[in-house]
């Protein structure tokens, strides 16, 4: 048993299940490592066992797909074929010398005790994070992120407001508007920045996917039925109240991107759901030294990353969903399978993934070329508003390090205003830095992909050595 | 640093000067550094006479941009670990104090009231209140924008200008030429780079460091403290890993850990073990710190000169080419007196050290 090639699979959303089902059904011994107390990720995330929900499934759609992933894994746990360990915080992948790697994570909900585990190769599965973008007022109790506000619908099942105007950009916002407004919250708005009918004019991806635009027909039809109103072509300009947001003005776009004057409306609420798309987690997979294109992990047809014993799929690689992590996830998991093995793959045997990798892969492609953020969106941001919330940074103040101290980068405006040095390390404000730098946003290094106690770095591998 | 030092003191010497960088300011060593200004590891000779003398600059420097550029004359604290190193350590003290050093010896109880939370035990140490810290990327752009010079980053300079007789007539950039009658060399650890653009020979090597920050907490360590093996490692000819404890508040709350140094090529990869010793140097001096959490690590190149002196001063073997580079892990420290001593040579004033013992011509050439 202990013979068997051991792998690492480092988050338990779409993908690190569907590597974790695919390596284990070939003969792989899986540790599958997640820091939430159960399966799922962002995008299953369940209830609390305590809250006793009824119908979770209400608030997801591919329920059935959820349902054999879980199944699925409660069967290779059950045989010993998988180890499944939540509550674990990775904080650092170690290539050994020796060949190999080491998995550093911190237990439990402090985060305070180390465990160490030895792998022969990992699939980092970790997932990606909600941008969100600065705007005078985003600072103010009441104003989440969307991604958030619908995490707290699925996993506490809680009303996180009573109005609640939706904005931002990108598909996720669809959801959340009608995923509050089915749970009784009032939603007066969905206020887009893109306008989704150029999506569905200018690409041909959506042709190819069919189960896409009964996806979009549905939730059209929920915002009709729940009395959601659609403004695209619109954007926040500012959130309002003293103790907790009360209102938000709201404003119609030009052709370019800009706030056209006089169309600004005042909109009451006490809960504003924000969100700007998503970035890929990549701290994990950067300082083992893997390549990035962007701000993606560069992988291959196998979903290889250039470090040999690491493969890597789902959000991680690009932003594209559930379906696509779950493509992803299966390709990596077989992959590593037979390579573990010492066999070179057949990529006939994942042929259906593949193709459906391909296809989602454009669709999402073409998704991002029309829900951007729009472009003089740094314009709204005041002087005096803060950009770096850790750091207490404003927009002024990265504006002057530019202008006037010969910053031009994200990693000198850190130098120089703090911007992105606290707790969050840049994650939240690196896009809206970069944004007022005028520099694109590439991933900054992060050895530590969380906080680890210098007490537990201190004896972290120590063992290897000898 | 030190290109924003010689800029600014060349500038107020009145020449008209332009400040180049390939990359943005502070990119290099400067940006990676913990902004050390430091008497306390240096023993006698050319380069602690070049630390007092910048140490004074700094303070002038600190008159006008203080707190821009979070400049702290909170002192440092040298500590033994046993009766022997500390027989040392105050031998060292001694003739530094010849040397212009304020050096305080000072005895376990004393140690524990200049910083309350060191590992218990400790036989006692060493007070320099002419140690000082500064914020090096601050400094560098505002002694920078201060200079008044025209400043040209993301500028890559790809060759020297000569003249007919071999006399520097500015450098070439991917963006353009530079007319100058005087090229200064502040390349940091790429300065062996440019000095071979001028056709000449100087070893600068990179020493590759670490340096851990932790989380921010109300100031509990509140001088620049460090072990006495610390000097031993600076000094040291070994391309081999040394870690000595180097541990130091800073005003906006975290805490630095240094130091490590090993010469690895400019090879920015992350090393756990590197990082690890760091952490177990750190917690063994201030055992509160095991519960401190470690946000990031950063890495940079110390330029390393096979004496351990910067290069300062005019280069005999090209006229016009001066080299203000070379200055270890001491760059920002050391910038000051740098600046002013280059403003000097190129104003053909005598300069306030004898610059023999920097000068830039002293290494053979070698059939590498």
């Amino acid at each position: 048993m202990t013979d068997r090639p051991h792998l690492a699979v480092l988050g338990a959303g779409p993908a690190g299940l569907a590597a974790t089902a695919a390596a284990a059904s070939h003969g792989v011994r899986v540790t599958l490592l997640d820091a939430a107390t159960r399966a799922g990720g962002q995008f299953y995330r369940q209830p609390a066992a305590e809250l006793r929900a009824r119908r979770p499934q209400a608030l997801h759609h591919q329920w059935r797909t959820w349902e054999r992933l879980r199944d699925g894994l409660r069967a290779y746990v059950t045989v010993g074929a998988v180890r499944h360990l939540t509550d674990h915080h990775v904080w650092c992948v170690e290539r050994r010398p020796s060949g190999g790697l080491t998995v550093h994570a911190l237990l439990g909900p402090e985060q305070e005790d180390p465990v160490e585990m030895r792998a022969d190769a990992v699939v980092l599965a970790t997932g990606g994070y909600e941008k969100v973008l600065p705007f005078p007022g985003w600072t103010l109790p009441g104003v989440v992120t969307a991604g958030g506000a619908q995490a707290m619908l699925k996993g506490t099942l809680a009303l996180s407001g009573r109005t609640a105007v939706v904005a931002g950009t990108g598909p996720l916002l669809l959801p959340v508007a009608t995923g509050l407004a089915a749970a009784g919250v009032e939603v007066p708005a969905l206020v887009e920045s893109a306008d989704p009918k150029a999506f569905v004019h200018r690409t041909r991806a959506l042709a190819a996917q069919p189960g896409k635009v009964a996806e979009g027909a549905r939730y059209a039809a929920q915002l009709l039925r729940h009395r959601v109103r659609l403004l695209a072509r619109h954007t926040v300009v500012e959130a309002h109240g003293t103790d907790r947001v009360e209102a938000v003005t709201v404003a119609a776009l030009d052709a370019d991107g800009r706030v056209r004057p006089g169309t600004s409306r005042r909109i009451p609420c006490d809960t504003l759901a924000v969100g700007h798309g998503m970035l890929p987690h990549t701290d994990l997979a950067e300082t083992l030294g893997c390549r990035l294109d962007g701000t993606d992990v560069h992988v291959d047809d196998e979903q290889r990353t250039d470090v040999p014993g690491v493969w890597a799929a789902g959000e991680t690689t690009g932003i594209g969903g559930a379906a696509l992590s779950l493509a992803e996830g299966h390709i990596a998991g077989r992959s590593a399978a037979a390579r573990l093995h010492g066999t070179e793959p057949d990529p006939r045997a994942w042929a259906a993934a593949a193709k459906s990798r391909t296809r989602l892969r454009e669709f999402f492609a073409a998704l991002g070329t029309v829900y951007a953020p729009p472009a003089h969106w740094t314009e709204q941001i005041t002087d005096d508003t803060v950009v770096c919330r850790c750091e207490e940074v404003t927009g002024g103040t990265v504006r002057e390090a530019v202008a006037e101290l010969g910053a031009g980068d994200v990693r000198t405006v850190k130098l120089l205003t703090r911007a992105g040095m606290g707790w969050c390390q840049g994650r939240v404000c690196g896009p809206a830095v970069a944004g007022l730098t005028g520099c694109g946003l590439t991933p900054s290094r992060r050895p530590f992909a969380r906080p680890v106690p210098l007490g537990v770095l201190a004896r972290a591998g120590e063992h290897e050595d000898q | 640093m030190v290109g924003a030092a010689c800029a600014l003191y060349a500038a107020r010497a009145g020449l008209d000067v332009t400040l180049v960088d390939r990359g943005p300011v502070a990119g290099g060593t400067t940006g990676a550094g913990e902004g050390n200004v430091l008497v306390s590891d240096k023993e006698p000779g050319p380069e602690l006479d070049l630390a007092l003398l910048s140490g004074r600059l700094w303070a002038e420097l600190a008159r006008e941009f203080g707190d821009a550029v979070e400049y702290d004359a909170k002192g440092g604290v040298v500590v033994a670990s046993s009766p022997g190193g500390l027989t040392a350590l105050e031998r060292f003290a001694t003739e530094q104090r010849a040397a212009g050093v304020v050096a305080e010896p000072v005895a376990g109880d004393v140690l524990y009231d200049l910083e309350p939370h060191l590992a218990p035990g400790l036989p006692g140490g060493v007070h320099y209140p002419q140690d000082r810290q500064v914020m090096p990327a601050l400094a560098a752009a505002h002694l920078a924008r201060a200079s008044g010079a025209r400043l040209l980053t993301g500028h890559t300079v790809t060759g020297v200008l000569r003249g007919p007789g071999g006399a520097v007539r500015g450098v070439r950039t991917d963006r353009g030429d530079l007319h100058a009658p005087a090229v200064v060399n502040a390349a940091g650890t790429w300065g062996g780079d440019l000095a071979a653009l001028a056709g000449v020979h100087l070893p600068v090597l990179p020493r590759r460091g670490f340096v851990l920050v932790t989380e921010p907490l109300p100031r509990r360590v509140h001088h620049k403290v460090y072990a006495a093996d610390y000097v031993a490692d600076v000094a040291s000819d070994s391309a081999a890993l040394q870690t000595s404890p180097v541990v130091e508040g800073t005003a906006a709350g975290p805490i630095l850990i240094g130091a490590s140094r090993e010469r690895v090529g400019f090879d920015r990869s992350f090393s756990l073990p590197v990082v690890r010793a760091l952490a177990a140097g750190a917690t063994l001096l201030f055992p509160f710190l095991s519960d401190v959490r470690a946000m990031r690590s950063y890495v940079g190149f110390r330029p390393y000169l096979p004496d351990h002196l910067p290069a300062i001063g005019p280069d005999s073997r090209v006229p016009g080419l001066y080299h203000a580079c070379g200055h270890e892990g001491a760059g920002i420290g050391l910038a000051p007196g740098t600046g002013h001593l280059i403003a000097q040579a190129l104003t053909d004033k005598t300069p306030e050290l004898d610059l023999t013992p920097f000068r830039p011509d002293r290494f053979p050439e070698e059939a590498a």
